[in-house]
């Protein structure tokens, strides 16, 4: 005799039980701390943050622990919890010309007034393992200069002055905010840019790259890219001017693209641009080549069908949280619509097997 | 759980939940944009049908969770409990008890009444989405009424199988004018949808729509006059109750091929057999 499955609730409990088991490990090693995979781990703090849409390094860090260092689970996990907060305002523009930078490199001037900093990069090391690391070792310190008190002012600034770049049009007031709206097309660059900045470092990359290749082709040129920190200001109506909310950690890419002008326009650079929380510099990078390829119609230039030019293509797939929640939502159950299409095919393939017969 | 609102979520999101609802209720069909939020669980896992059951849930209610027809599979579960715990409302597995019922795939076999609401869980709620892919050419297909893509897809599936080949997620025209996705329940449940006195909600939360069905709202299922909607089920009745009118589920019992049917809306099977009905391999109920 056959009794109906039951017990998804026990199973469910179960399941959560095991996974909370598995994800501490082998209890003989010692646990992570918050505080190490804030650290230590502070790339993926910041793409989980970038991603997340919530610059808080030590909940970025929880939610990395938590999700046994799957990312993409860490940021859905980020970004539950930020629909839970209050937005009570908005901040002034941060100043990124005025950024403490740790890094801050052009690819298209020698040198530039503030120099070029390299900061604690990958860029130039031999990806050798080190198996040195395996063994706990002394906290390696760097050779330390006083920082020069100079200003770093934007590398873009010079060809702004040269009448070489392409004016940008002055933002209209408050953006919108894509976590309060629904997204509707065709969306402004605000918007646009906003989708990538929380969209994810993979498909991102694959689009920029695909420019690089062919598909959209614009070559880039890295004006500059930057990481440090900004302050936040936010103007309090009650008092009447803004205050400092404190500081973030951003990254952020300029690149100059070539234009060819038009007949009422001289050849003039344009830019494509990246911002983006934390030190997440393949984002920002790849952030800016998409801005640069989704600007094609405001820029007169040619639809070749290109993936990265569809903003709709762009803008409805980049975010990684729906992407995966429906992804993973065919493992659900689908025998009801399964059945039905059982019972279609069973039916279709006995007619076609009739219909032969007639005709034989 | 005191650190959530009721219902998870806050009263102003809520509000302009509610706002989208109403603005459906008005325009029946009409895939309405709001503002999706991002709930604890995954999109594609019920976060649209959540949000609605969030914003029609008062604390009186009785809510009834189904997947598959099913109260008891995992997701199912899992949505249940999660408005146990962040609205603390009262739930139940029977149909008629219930005044808010979130589904998955199906519409109960017992028939809806006016004091309810039956919320659907929406993966694409874009009917013309499998034969356009850009939203903003389907936006405007709806605005201009311009169906022939869909009665063209549907002619074509006569000219090469003989019958139309859609079996779930059977598109209709509500009250003559908007095609509309019924969400991906199998077409037996299709007749359902129509002259029907309990309020429809459509829930997509990752598309961030809404659309409804409002009580006693002409629904048809596109066809042809010589190819007429059939809805269909599995040619059997219940193993355990004996049911001949309930959509049936298959299930495989061993390894030779051996299946049996059984009910797929597990509340009209166990009502079913406590009112003494059994199958061909049942037993009533408290024996099995």
């Amino acid at each position: 005799m056959y009794v109906a499955v039951k017990g998804g609730e026990k199973a469910i409990e179960a399941a959560h039980g095991w996974l909370a088991e598995e994800r501490r490990g082998d209890p003989g090693v010692a646990e992570l701390s918050v505080a190490q995979i804030r650290g230590q781990m502070s790339l993926a703090v910041g793409r989980v943050m970038a991603e997340g849409s919530l610059y808080d390094s030590d909940l970025a860090a929880l939610a990395i622990k938590q999700a046994r260092g799957d990312l993409i689970e860490a940021i859905f996990l980020i970004r539950a919890y930020r629909t839970t907060l209050p937005r009570f305002g908005a901040s002034l523009p941060v100043e990124t010309g005025a950024m403490r930078c740790d890094r801050r490199i052009s690819a298209v001037f020698k040198d530039a007034p503030g120099g070029q900093v390299l900061g604690p990069t990958f860029d130039y090391t031999h990806r050798l393992l080190d198996f040195a690391l395996a063994a706990e070792g002394e906290a390696p310190e760097a050779a330390r200069v006083a920082a020069a008190e100079k200003a770093m002012p934007h590398i873009m600034g010079y060809l702004d002055r040269e009448g070489l770049m392409e004016r940008e049009a002055e933002g209209v007031g408050v953006p919108p905010d894509m976590t309060r709206e629904p997204m509707e097309l065709p969306a402004d660059r605000a918007l646009r840019l906003q989708a990538l900045a929380r969209g994810d470092e993979g498909f991102l990359l694959g689009l920029a790259y695909s420019t690089q290749r062919g598909y959209a082709r614009n070559h880039a040129f890295v004006a500059e890219l930057r990481i440090g920190a900004v302050a936040v200001e936010m103007e309090i109506p009650e008092l009447g001017f803004a205050i400092e909310l404190g500081e973030v950690v951003l990254t952020e890419c300029e690149t100059v693209n070539q234009f060819t002008g038009s007949k009422t326009e001289p050849p003039q650079f344009t830019r494509g641009y990246g911002l983006v929380f934390g030190q997440t510099e393949r984002k920002a990078i790849a952030m800016a080549l998409v801005d640069r390829a989704l600007r094609w119609r405001e820029l007169g230039e040619e639809d070749q069908g290109a993936p990265a030019q569809d903003e709709e293509f762009v803008l409805m797939h980049c975010d990684n949280i729906q992407a995966t929640g429906f992804l993973e939502h065919i493992k659900l159950p689908h025998y009801v619509d399964f059945q039905s299409e059982l019972e279609l095919v069973r039916r279709l393939r006995r007619e076609a097997g009739d219909r032969r017969e007639a005709a034989e | 759980m005191s650190e959530y609102n009721f219902a998870y979520l806050d009263e102003q999101t809520k509000r302009m939940i509610r706002r989208a609802i109403l603005k459906a209720l008005a325009i029946p069909g009409y895939q309405v944009p709001f503002a999706s939020r991002e709930m604890p669980m995954p999109y594609g896992w019920g976060t649209g049908g959540v949000q609605v059951s969030a914003a029609c849930l008062m604390p009186e209610d009785t809510f009834k969770v189904i997947d598959q027809g099913a109260d008891d599979t995992t997701n199912a579960v899992s949505i249940r409990k999660f408005f146990e715990k962040t609205a603390g409302v009262a739930t139940t597995e029977e149909t008629a008890r219930a005044s808010v019922i979130q589904t998955r795939h199906r519409i109960p076999e017992t028939p809806l009444g006016e004091d309810q609401i039956l919320v659907y869980q929406v993966p694409i709620p874009e009917p013309l989405r499998f034969l356009e892919p850009s939203e903003v050419e389907t936006r405007k297909m709806h605005a201009l009424e311009e169906y022939g893509l869909m009665h063209v897809k549907l002619y074509e599936d006569i000219s090469r199988h003989g019958a139309i080949a859609t079996a779930y997620a059977y598109p209709v025209k509500v009250a003559g004018r908007y095609v509309m996705d019924p969400s991906p329940i199998p077409k037996f449940d299709n007749p359902k949808l129509g002259d029907c006195p309990a309020i429809q909600l459509f829930g997509a939360g990752r598309e961030q729509r809404i659309y409804a069905l409002p009580p006693w709202t002409a629904v048809v299922s596109l066809d042809f006059e010589d190819h007429p909607f059939e809805a269909s089920k599995a040619a059997a009745d219940c193993a355990l109750c004996g049911a001949g009118d309930s959509y049936l589920d298959e299930v495989i019992v061993d390894d030779e091929g051996g299946r049996m049917f059984v009910c797929s809306d597990t509340d009209y099977c166990r009502a079913r057999r406590a009112a003494g009905h059994v199958g061909a391999q049942g037993a009533p109920e408290g024996v099995a």
